[in-house]
């Protein structure tokens, strides 16, 4: 009697901690894989599946007057901010954080920045070659400095969480968010920070690894 | 004796007290008003913005045209300006809302900051430079 009850009692044991052992196995592999990012923005709900919408097309100018469409960036992570040049507030610590984004991923050509003008009436070609020529940036495959139809740049704001406002009492005519914006080589969103916090931008540049991560490991579909 | 005692140890606190508080930062209002008004372009750390916003830290222009800063507060500044060998083109707005007195603090502020050594100002000279301004 004894010595069947001290049996089970091995049995149970041994359950036990093989439920453990499992577990420990689980979760310990479930640490060396990073979570994925979530995708942000406005979704549907297509049969209890979240469906997000990818930012729209766009054909605007870059520094050096080329078109550039997102087919253009096929297999590029997106790096978005919207400013001006004359911009007395925010823009140029704005700027001074892209330009840390922009360093910390100098040698990675899967990371491409894009700063959009939202004065595309001053903000010519012309202009923004010359702001990216002083701020440094001499290859413009690696940092797109746009302008274009003020419509379309505007509702490309929207899709990227900027806002934009004309507003002539504004310091500089403009009010608009200083957010800068992720988006992976499908288009979508996948993550954002604002763009005047260094801690953010911090985090933001993590997430930028954890994306190029997934892209090593995941196949998107405009590799 | 002992009151003697007493008085040297107070007076001693006193200016131990003086030495600390002016070491930590002399030109507090100037400090105040620089990351209000200017920080924005010109950066915490007096730095600018690589081509495009000329540096106020360890800037040759601030001792070759000092007489001209507190014009260039109030009143912005347009047109080329060449700043430790870099020429910069983008104009800068005026702070017109700034009286004498602040222009002159901002400008203590900047000329004792970041390690620059560029000398005190009286705020009767800013007033004399603002009344020339071009």
């Amino acid at each position: 009697m004894f010595l069947t009850t001290s049996m089970n009692e091995l049995k149970i044991t041994c359950f036990v901690l093989s439920l453990l052992f499992a577990f420990l196995m689980l979760t310990s592999c479930q640490d060396t894989s990073p979570k994925l990012l979530p995708k942000l923005g406005p979704y549907e709900r297509v049969n209890g599946e979240k469906v997000f919408h990818p930012v729209r097309h766009f054909e605007l100018l870059n520094q050096n007057g080329d078109t550039i469409r997102p087919a253009q960036l096929q297999g590029q992570i997106r790096v978005a901010d919207f400013f001006f040049i004359s911009c007395p507030t925010i823009c140029p610590q704005l700027q001074a954080q892209m330009l840390r984004i922009a360093d910390a991923f100098a040698d990675e050509q899967r990371v491409v920045l894009l700063s959009h003008t939202v004065d595309p009436k001053r903000d010519t070609v012309a202009a923004l070659a010359n702001y990216a020529h002083n701020l440094g940036v001499e290859n413009a495959d690696r940092w797109h400095f746009l302008t274009g139809q003020r419509d379309s740049i505007y509702t490309l704001a929207d899709d990227y969480f900027n806002i934009v406002l004309v507003d002539p009492d504004a310091p500089g005519g403009f009010n608009h968010s200083g957010r800068i914006t992720v988006v992976d080589p499908d288009g979508y969103i996948r993550a954002k920070a604002n763009g005047l916090v260094e801690a953010e931008v911090d985090t933001l540049i993590t997430n930028i690894k954890l994306l190029l991560h997934e892209m090593d490991h995941h196949h998107f579909t405009t590799d | 004796m002992r009151w003697i005692t007493i008085i040297l140890l107070l007076t001693s606190i006193s200016i131990a007290g003086l030495v600390l508080s002016c070491q930590q930062e002399p030109y507090q209002q100037g400090k105040v008003l620089y990351t209000l008004h200017c920080e924005n372009c010109h950066m915490a750390d007096g730095t600018g913005l690589r081509g495009n916003i000329p540096p106020l830290a360890g800037a040759d222009y601030l001792v070759r045209e000092q007489a001209q800063i507190s014009c260039i507060i109030r009143n912005g500044q347009a047109g080329e300006i060449v700043v430790n060998g870099l020429t910069y083109d983008e104009p800068m707005p005026g702070v017109a809302e700034l009286s004498d007195f602040q222009i002159a603090n901002i400008i203590n502020y900047i000329n004792h900051a970041w390690g620059n050594d560029y000398g005190f100002v009286k705020v009767e000279d800013i007033r004399q430079e603002l009344e020339n301004c071009k």
